[in-house]
C-alpha cells in the first residue's frame, strides 16, 4: 500500500525531510510507518501523529492512500 | 462562521468589522461580542525577538480549527465566530490571531472565546520559530500554560 508521511517544524528540521512517499505491505500502525521511513531515529517522545489531518494515538491502524503526519507539540495563537 | 489563514499582515479591527459588517443575518441580533487578539511580543524567555515564522499544516489547521468552532457552537449558544490567524514571517507589534465570538448575552460571549483561543493553542497545528535579536534561530517548545 501506499503512504504518504509528512514531517513539520523542528522534527522535519531535524530528520532534513518534510516527507516520503511509502511502498509497504501488512498491517501497518503509525509507529511502524515512523519505523519504516526513520529506521535510524526513534521518535521523539513527545511528538504527535495525525492521519488524513485527524489526531491519533501512535497504535492506530493505516490503510492504502493515507496521509501519516509527525510533529512536535503546536505553539500557534 | 469563518476561519481565515493569512500570509500577510493584517488589522485586527478592521477584520473584525467588515466581518461583522458582512453578515447580515446577525444584524440585531447580538448583544454580546467577545475578542481576542493575539499580538507578537519583541521578548520571549528573557532575550530580545526580532522576528518570528510561523508554521503550519495547510488542511489539517483549517479541519482542527472548525472542529474547535463546531464544538463551540455545541456547547454554547453562539451567534456568529471569526478566526484569523497569521502565519509565514511575523515582526514584533503584528497581530498572530483574532478570536471574535457574537452571542445574544455576554456569558456565552466569554466562555466560547476561551474555549476557541486554549483549544486552539493545544490542537491547532500551528508552530514558531523565533529570530532572536542575537541572530540565533530557536523553535518555540511549548506555549504557555492555559485553561483547559
Amino acid at each position: 500500500m501506499s503512504i504518504k508521511v509528512r514531517y513539520f517544524s523542528s522534527l522535519k528540521e531535524s530528520i532534513g525531510r518534510s516527507e516520503d512517499d511509502l511502498e509497504l505491505a501488512g498491517l501497518l500502525t503509525v509507529d511502524l510507518i515512523w519505523r519504516a521511513a526513520n529506521p535510524d531515529k526513534a521518535l521523539p517522545e513527545n511528538c504527535l501523529a495525525a492521519v488524513n489531518m485527524e489526531y491519533v494515538e501512535l497504535h492506530s491502524l493505516v490503510k492504502d492512500g493515507d496521509e501519516v503526519a509527525f510533529f512536535p507539540p503546536v505553539t500557534g495563537g | 462562521m469563518t476561519i481565515k489563514i493569512c500570509a500577510e499582515a493584517f488589522d485586527p479591527w478592521q477584520e473584525i468589522q467588515s466581518y461583522q459588517n458582512s453578515v447580515s443575518a446577525m444584524v440585531g441580533k447580538f448583544g454580546a461580542t467577545s475578542i481576542f487578539i493575539g499580538t507578537m511580543r519583541d521578548f520571549n524567555e528573557g532575550d530580545a525577538v526580532k522576528g518570528m515564522t510561523l508554521e503550519h499544516y495547510p488542511g489539517m489547521t483549517e479541519k482542527q480549527l472548525e472542529k474547535i468552532v463546531a464544538e463551540a457552537l455545541n456547547r454554547w449558544s453562539v451567534i456568529e465566530v471569526l478566526v484569523v490567524h497569521r502565519v509565514g514571517d511575523i515582526l514584533p507589534s503584528e497581530p498572530i490571531v483574532v478570536v471574535a465570538v457574537w452571542t445574544s448575552h455576554r456569558g456565552d460571549a466569554f466562555d466560547a472565546s476561551r474555549y476557541i483561543m486554549e483549544a486552539l493553542k493545544s490542537k491547532a497545528p500551528f508552530w514558531k520559530k523565533e529570530l532572536l535579536k542575537s541572530e540565533a534561530e530557536r523553535w518555540v517548545v511549548k506555549n504557555t500554560g492555559g485553561y483547559l
